[in-house]
């Protein structure tokens, strides 16, 4: 008779063990604040098609000290989100061949972060445009 | 002469004639300077306990069988060296996600079974003869793969990736880089066939990119890259099958 009896390690609490893992779920974590901000700025939209005092109403709400309190969290935790999110661009990109030589890690990085913050740039560019 | 330095290794046992379940046990292993974390075990088992158990051969990160979790991180233990762990105290532990056989020794039949699956060959485009000649490739279509043929089967990247432990019927890291490799050689035609692997429910969309398997790979062949590139080919392949009768998804 075999004397084979493999134990399999519990998986609970698996993310607390390793500071990898718990890194990879702030960032999943974080991917929520996305989606609050969504539903914020939908909620806007759906204000602005109710009429000029349903927007204002909702323009007021926004500068409330709650509001900026609240949307200085979602930059935080959106921006954590970005940095880690662009830390995983290398391993989810198929290699970049340039002359024959593959593009290295970190400078697939830095152009994700340079796309960024050249497309945020144009963005205020263009709302102050309108705004002005 | 220096004092003699002695270092705390602590073992996690598992004898499954008498063990119900793992077990710690502390060990004093005096060390030199020069001693891998294999060699403490080594010690152990030469002078405490002959009873413990564990895998290891070349002692130079080449055969990939001495792999443990140390201090919780997979690594290969002949290439950690104890006096970087020195005062502290040495906590080594079987590969995780993969079921204890006994002490440091994993059963890795499910990761031989997956090997197998991803037909890990050179499936011929068009076979050739011998007086046809040998098949040509030039130094770039070499480039495409060689990094995905450095895998010394070590399945740090398994003990590493959260979901091979809570769905043990993924595939994995280490077989999809392997897969990535025949697939991305110039003298291959299986790609339709392991497609069917790779984009099964035991495929690579149990990948959620942690990442963590390319960080632990001691040949820094990146397999977390080869299971994302997968991805893109196995939804290619889904959608264009639409425009093109080819294509293995089925």
């Amino acid at each position: 008779m075999s004397k084979r009896r493999p134990y399999v390690r519990s998986m609970d609490g698996w993310w607390k063990k390793n500071p990898f893992y718990v890194e990879y779920m702030i960032h999943e974590g974080t991917a929520l604040f996305i989606v609050a901000y969504s539903i914020v700025l939908t909620f806007g939209l759906v204000r602005l098609a109710q009429g000029e005092v349903a927007w204002n109403g909702w323009l007021e709400a926004m500068k409330s000290p709650l509001s900026i309190i609240f949307h200085l969290v979602l930059l935080v935790a959106i921006a954590y989100h970005a940095f880690t999110w662009f830390k995983l661009f290398p391993l989810t990109t198929p290699p970049v061949v340039i002359n024959g030589k593959k593009l290295e890690s970190g400078l697939i990085v830095r152009s994700g972060w340079t796309a960024t913050i050249v497309a945020t740039v144009v963005s205020f560019v263009i709302v102050w445009g309108i705004a002005a | 002469m220096s004092e003699q330095k002695i270092i705390e290794i602590e073992v996690l046992r598992y004898l499954p004639e008498s063990d119900q379940a793992p077990r710690p046990e502390v060990y004093k292993v005096p060390f030199t300077d020069d001693m891998s974390v294999l060699q403490g075990v080594q010690y152990i088992k030469d002078n405490f306990d002959g009873s413990l158990t564990f895998r290891w051969s070349c002692r130079m990160a080449i055969c990939g069988s001495c792999g443990m979790m140390i201090n919780g991180i997979p690594k290969l233990s002949c290439e950690a060296f104890i006096r970087d762990y020195y005062p502290k105290r040495i906590s080594i532990e079987a590969l995780g996600n993969f079921p204890i056989e006994k002490d440091l020794v994993v059963d890795l039949s499910g990761f031989i079974e997956k090997l197998e699956a991803i037909q890990p060959y050179i499936i011929p485009k068009e076979p050739r003869t011998v007086e046809e000649g040998e098949y040509i490739q030039t130094p770039a279509q070499f480039a495409d793969y060689i990094q995905f043929t450095s895998c010394i089967n070590c399945t740090l990247c398994y003990a590493a990736c959260p979901q091979v432990g809570l769905n043990p019927d993924f595939i994995g890291p280490g077989a999809m880089a392997l897969m990535h490799r025949y697939n991305m050689d110039s003298r291959d035609g299986g790609q339709a066939r392991r497609m069917e692997i790779a984009a099964s429910e035991e495929g690579v969309y149990n990948c959620s990119a942690v990442g963590y398997c390319s960080e632990v790979c001691p040949k820094k062949v990146d397999p977390g890259n080869a299971v994302n590139i997968n991805k893109i080919n196995a939804g290619k392949d889904y959608f264009l099958r639409f425009l093109s009768p080819k294509g293995g998804a089925k």
